[in-house]
């Protein structure tokens, strides 16, 4: 089973690689951009077969390792 | 004093740690190496500088993971003293052994050049600092910008746990913080680094007496912190006036 987990930082959390992604779409000439926030996607394959089970477990991971919560949130995407 | 310096894949300040902790009158401290489970009998442990496992994932974040940090965090849970410096301080955050998180620079570059520090508060860690007194530390960091939810900021600030503050802001640290204590006063992290400014070849000195102040501490066996704000302040508020 395929999980994609898709990290971000917390809303009002300065992200400066974001602002500069901004800066630069602004100087191609994309003048409508509002704004851009950076983050990291991980793809995991596991054994696991539930989907529920493999949930649960990606959370874990999340908790103990992938995100630290006290900037960032994570969301996690059951592929296949 | 007895001290512990913790050397993960990808440290490189740990010979300068050590080289402080001894000028400072240390005893040779023990390097310990990430997948060890305990620690010697020491009175302080040092997470020293580097890039801890290349950075990857978030500064600091699989370092804290570590099997050694059980063991630090069992230190610090007994009142030693632990002193974290730039990914050291990383590390500890990553740990949850200090509040907040460190994020990438404001400015986007790797910052490495001296800094100004004002010395805001007398700790455990800075007895040997006249309170206010401004140091030049080196610095050499990518994520040194310190951020955590304002309910944190403002406990920090309130409870006197900011204890190193810039005077020229070089990474967009909420309040200029430089470094900060835990609740209990015995774990500090930073991001500047007081090791590389320990004998005049170095170009300052302004970093040896806070390894002097630790090994002042330790030897006066305070192994407990000095100061307790919060519960001060509870037994200060059931004092009826006059008494």
């Amino acid at each position: 089973m395929k999980a994609r987990v898709t990290i971000t930082l917390k809303p009002g959390v300065l992200d400066p690689q974001g602002k500069a992604i901004e800066g630069a779409l602004a100087s191609l000439g994309f003048a409508d951009v509002n704004s851009a926030r950076q983050g990291k996607v991980i793809d995991l394959d596991l054994a696991a077969t539930d989907e529920a089970a493999a949930r649960e477990e990606v959370g874990r991971m999340c908790e103990a390792l992938l995100a630290n919560t006290v900037v960032e949130r994570y969301d996690i995407a059951i592929l296949s | 004093m007895k001290s512990a310096v913790i050397v993960f894949p990808g440290s490189n300040r740990e010979p300068d740690a050590a080289r402080a902790i001894r000028l400072a009158g240390g005893d040779d401290p023990v390097m310990v190496w990430h997948t060890e489970t305990e620690l010697p009998a020491v009175d302080l442990v040092m997470v020293p500088g580097g890039f801890a496992h290349g950075d990857y994932l978030r500064a600091g974040a699989i370092a804290a993971r570590s099997p050694i940090m059980r063991a630090v965090a069992d230190h610090a849970g007994r009142g030693g003293y632990v002193l974290g410096v730039c990914n050291g301080f990383q590390v500890l955050t990553e740990a949850r052994l200090l509040p907040g998180a460190l994020m990438r620079n404001a400015g986007l570059t790797f910052v490495c050049r001296p800094v100004r520090l004002k010395v805001e508060q007398t700790t455990a860690f800075t007895t040997q600092y006249q309170r206010g007194t401004v140091v030049t530390y080196p610095t050499a960091h990518h994520d040194g910008n310190y951020r955590a939810d304002d309910e944190t900021i403002a406990r920090l600030e309130g409870e006197g746990r900011v204890v190193l503050r810039y005077v020229d802001n070089p990474n967009g640290s909420a309040n200029d913080i430089a470094g900060i204590l835990n609740d209990g006063g015995n774990v500090l992290g930073m991001m500047p680094h007081p090791e590389n400014a320990v004998e005049p070849l170095l170009g300052s000195t302004d970093g040896l007496p806070l390894f002097q102040s630790i090994v002042t501490s330790a030897e006066a066996g305070e192994a407990t912190p000095p100061r307790r704000p919060l519960l001060d302040r509870l037994i200060n508020r059931n004092v009826p006036p006059g008494a």
